[in-house]
């Protein structure tokens, strides 16, 4: 485990979080007391069968939803509301289809910035965070002229170019096909190592999280789902996927989780 | 129905665009070629155009002759050769004026578009930004909902003596019959797409913490412009299906009061001429706005 004083300093804060929702057919309690504590830095992957609420926790920590009960911090302050702080990775990239990938990134580089920076500096940042994910040649494009995978990247650099102080991912990968997959999320550790940043990742890839994670977070299943189990994955990085292929450990690690998910809170409809 | 006429209308843009690989591939070794499709040497768009033109022109010839088949059986209603010669006199001179009564076809045409601008054109003024109000506010859409839902359905012609009292004049009238009944499509498409913008657009606003300002230009209006222009080409086609009616109601000079000075005057092919010009320029209206719309379709 790394023991740099940045990594222990706790960045974002859940405390006996409990979500209710009013439906039609009555009260649904999809969270109940959930506890958790990401560390600057860090990468966390929040794993589990649909339905368990993985991304009800996501949304919570981005403040698109508020909790029921329980205290969210972040940064020691605490969540009321979404902000450019905390910037999310949807998971189907929600580009605007009207804007070019460059306007796209450009309108929450504008927004974060705008403020304290002049046009010069904000056009230069947001070349350097489409530089960054690969897609210079792209940046006139439309989001319906490029790949999904494309599409994804620049969803990844609008967040990223925010300088959020968490970058939260839901399922950011889910709908990509397996190459592209592999390759953003070589692409992500790059990222990731370079700007340091502290990732909060919803997934249901039990290989993606056991490669790209420090620490992953197990969901027992909903309704009134909670944290179940966490599993540090302590591989040295920068980590190579076909070398962890052959490996005994990252296997055991993986068949932890895979233990976990199918073994002890196997989904009913699953089974 | 609406969207059947749009898939067409995007079939007859693509070919040019498909054409484009065709070209190096025709460049090539013919064997290189799967040889079932490539046997036509014509641009893919002339093809296309053929296998459309050809029916289409079908037919309208097959109308035009069954036309012919009922005048000659009735004997009272002028068939094809006669009406285009009356036709011919017709358009030879379209702007002359002898008195408020007997103008020229370009006249009554410019009189009857004129009304139909100004009763559209603040059906628009009104009707979009009502909709963009009604949509983003949900109270507001509830109190409007029954007002809309009775005023609707109403003929158009019924809100004449409405005009004819309140502004005791005939011209005026007319406007407000165009513009009471526009303004409902889009009225209604606008608050319909206002509240189908996808929530995801939604919480990429609230997680950019954008501006309402920004939210309304970078997101809701982009998002909500086809549906608007849905409206609109609604709404148009309403006002001119509209005008003919109230024309013949209000006189002065346009088409609706022609046909029924023509009808006065027991000249029938005027009133077949009139028909047509009436289709055309519907068609044309029509045509142009889903041009401009399928410019603004985003994927």
């Amino acid at each position: 485990m790394e023991t740099t004083l940045e990594r222990t300093e706790k960045y974002v804060q859940i405390e006996n979080v409990n979500q209710v929702f009013d439906t039609k057919r009555g009260r649904f309690v999809a969270l109940e007391n959930v506890n958790l504590t990401i560390n600057r830095g860090e990468f966390v992957s929040v794993i589990g069968h649909s339905g368990c609420g993985k991304s009800t926790v996501l949304n919570l920590i981005a403040g698109l939803l508020l909790p029921t009960s329980g205290v969210m911090l972040c940064a020691g302050r605490e969540i009321a509301g979404p902000g450019p702080e905390r910037a999310v990775v949807f998971q189907n990239h929600s580009l605007l289809p009207w804007l070019t990938c460059y306007d796209n990134v450009y309108l929450a580089v504008e927004r974060v910035f705008g403020s304290q920076e002049g046009k010069a500096k904000l056009v230069e940042r947001t070349k350097a965070a489409l530089a960054l994910v690969g897609l210079t040649h792209a940046e006139l494009k439309y989001p319906g002229e490029i790949s999904g995978g494309m599409k994804q990247r620049v969803g990844i650099a609008r967040a990223l170019a925010m300088e959020p102080k968490v970058l939260l991912m839901d399922e950011p990968f889910g709908a990509l096909d397996a190459l592209t997959r592999a390759n953003l999320q070589d692409e992500l550790m790059k990222i990731v190592a370079a700007t340091q940043s502290t990732v909060v990742m919803v997934t249901h890839d039990v290989d993606e999280a056991v490669l790209l994670s420090d620490r992953i977070v197990m969901m027992t299943n909903g309704p009134a789902a909670t944290v179940g189990e966490i599993l540090e994955v302590d591989l040295p990085r920068p980590r190579n996927r076909l070398a962890l292929a052959e490996d005994a450990h990252y296997n055991k690690l993986r068949s932890e989780v895979l233990k976990f998910l199918y073994e002890r809170h196997a989904h009913k409809l699953a089974a | 129905m609406s969207n059947v006429v749009a898939l067409k209308q995007t079939e007859a843009v693509a070919p040019p665009v498909e054409a484009k690989p065709a070209a190096p591939v025709a460049s090539q070794p013919v064997e290189a070629v799967p040889t079932g499709y490539q046997r036509a040497k014509a641009p893919e768009w002339v093809v296309s155009g053929l296998r459309h033109g050809l029916p289409m022109l079908l037919g309208i010839v097959l109308f035009i002759g069954l036309w012919a088949i009922i005048a000659k059986v009735s004997g009272n209603l002028p068939g094809p050769a006669k009406t285009w010669e009356s036709a011919k006199v017709v358009f030879s001179d379209p702007f002359y004026r002898n008195g408020p009564n007997d103008q020229g076809i370009g006249w009554n045409i410019l009189n009857s578009l004129s009304r139909v601008g100004i009763g559209f054109g603040m059906a628009a003024l009104i009707g979009i930004p009502l909709g963009f109000a009604l949509g983003r506010f949900r109270i507001l859409g509830d109190m409007a909902a029954p007002i809309i839902g009775i005023l609707r359905p109403v003929s158009p012609l019924a809100w004449l003596p409405i005009g004819l009292l309140v502004f005791k004049a005939a011209n005026p009238a007319a406007i407000w019959v165009i513009f009471i009944s526009s303004i409902w499509p889009m009225v209604l498409n606008t608050a319909t797409g206002v509240q189908r913008v996808p929530q995801d657009y939604m919480n990429v606003a609230r997680v950019l913490n954008l501006s309402e300002w920004k939210v309304f230009t970078r997101i809701l209006f982009p998002a909500v412009l086809p549906h608007v222009l849905t409206g609109v080409r609604l709404s148009i086609g309403v006002a001119w299906l509209v005008i003919v009616a109230a024309e013949m109601l209000t006189g002065g000079v346009g088409l609706g009061f022609w046909v029924w000075d023509e009808w006065n005057n027991l000249n029938v092919e005027h009133i077949i001429i009139a028909i047509f010009v009436v289709g055309i320029i519907g068609l044309a209206l029509e045509q142009a706005l889903l041009a401009l719309a399928s410019r603004f379709r985003t994927e």
